[in-house]
């Protein structure tokens, strides 16, 4: 470079990796300040750390805990613990349930926290893991459809 | 035979457009047989074979489309991006071809993995679509296709559209590690990776149709593009033609 005049393919070459350099540098500053409002759902814990509005319209996010599930009204409403581990949160809902909600796995619930502190959702999706085996491979581990015990929401 | 070229030039001699189409002839047939032959193969077994899932039961069979597509429309935008860095650095003639070659495909397969993925999460999830990370990001990318096909055709002048094109190409890889990393950063509905470095948590017997699957798709994904770019040189050979008659005419 030193003396000599840059060739027009090594200063497209360097305007280029600069470009790189900006995009990159405005993706690092970027990322962290969507970490708020990009997560789709709250867990108990966070629940806990920065508490909702009164009354404010939230998703809860986590896994229902093992034997937590209560039907109540001839199984329109049901009542479970959702947890993420270290935290858990007391959920009833009403409404049509997904097949794949599963004690065990991971549930996005939708609604408010009630004036007892539970969380009262009147919409409910279903998480799954990112575990695929047959049934047969669950069943000799021990992992049936009905009793899981492990999931990634949990980390 | 050919006067045989000094090594520095070999590699430029592949760019030459004519030359690449002498080649990709005898190339094309082999590589869109391998892609069908793989695909049967992959298909037949996802489809058929593989067992079902011990908690989805047979709608995990999506997952034998939906994730080679998701998987070819990131490699693909990879790709186009590589080809759009090319052509605004060393001038390669291929280099837009490759760009205008990729873009409709790699548009494809992501409406393939955002419509497979919405047929996927209404019986798992309970629902056809929610705004989480992973789920806007991928719509981003489609987006982001769909933007660099509107840019090369929003010019008279097609250097200038390539140009336009190329940029918003290069731009938008910053979107390809969101993607990739959505499902860690941010809470999403979507569950994380299932084949890492570390390795799998997919049962051998449904991991199988899966590469399979996704090696025919691939070998599809390639097989498209060289076709597309042969024809894209034939379309400006012809248009090359006409404005020579037309001069000499006039």
């Amino acid at each position: 470079m030193a003396g000599r005049t840059v060739s027009a393919k090594s200063q497209r070459l360097i305007l280029a990796g600069l470009a790189l350099v900006a995009i990159v540098g405005a993706g690092l500053v970027a990322i962290p300040a969507l970490e708020g409002t990009a997560t789709y759902f709250y867990a108990p814990s966070d629940l806990a750390a920065n508490p909702p509005e009164p009354g404010a319209r939230i998703r809860l996010g986590g896994l229902v805990k093992d034997g937590s599930v209560v039907r109540e009204d001839e199984g329109l409403t049901l009542a479970f613990t959702v947890t993420d581990g270290a935290r858990e949160t007391r959920v009833r809902y009403t409404g049509i349930v997904p097949d794949l909600f599963r004690e065990g796995q991971g549930v996005v619930a939708t609604g408010r926290i009630g004036p007892d502190g539970g969380f009262v959702a009147d919409h409910l999706l279903a998480k799954h893991d990112e575990t695929y085996m047959p049934p047969e491979v669950a069943k000799s581990l021990g992992r049936t459809g009905m009793m899981h015990q492990t999931g990634s929401l949990a980390e | 035979m050919e006067p045989s070229s000094p090594p520095a030039t070999r590699w430029h001699d592949l760019a030459n457009p004519h030359r690449f189409r002498r080649i990709s002839v005898h190339i094309l047939p082999w590589l869109t047989a391998a892609a069908l032959g793989f695909l049967a193969v992959g298909l037949a077994m996802g489809l058929w074979l593989a067992p079902p899932d011990y908690l989805q039961g047979e709608s995990v069979r999506i997952m034998y489309v939906h994730v080679p597509s998701a998987w070819l429309a990131l490699g693909g935008y990879s790709g186009m991006a590589l080809a759009a860095l090319a052509a605004r650095i060393w001038r390669h003639p291929l280099a837009d071809l490759a760009v205008r070659g990729i873009a409709p495909v790699g548009a494809a397969f992501a409406a393939a993995c955002l419509v497979t993925g919405s047929i996927w999460g209404r019986p798992t999830w309970g629902t056809w679509w929610v705004w989480d990370g992973r789920l806007t990001s991928m719509l981003v990318l489609f987006l982001l296709y769909l933007g660099v096909i509107a840019l090369i055709h929003a010019f008279d002048d097609r250097m200038r559209g390539a140009k336009a094109a190329g940029i918003l190409a290069i731009l938008g890889v910053v979107n390809l590690p969101i993607i990739k990393y959505s499902v860690e950063w941010w809470n999403t509905l979507h569950q994380p990776a299932s084949i890492r470095v570390s390795g799998s948590s997919i049962h051998p017997e449904m991991l199988q149709p899966l590469l399979l699957s996704a090696t025919g798709f691939a070998l599809l994904f390639a097989s498209i593009v060289l076709m597309r770019m042969r024809a894209l040189i034939a379309e400006q050979k012809r248009a090359a033609r006409a404005l020579r008659r037309a001069a000499l005419a006039g």
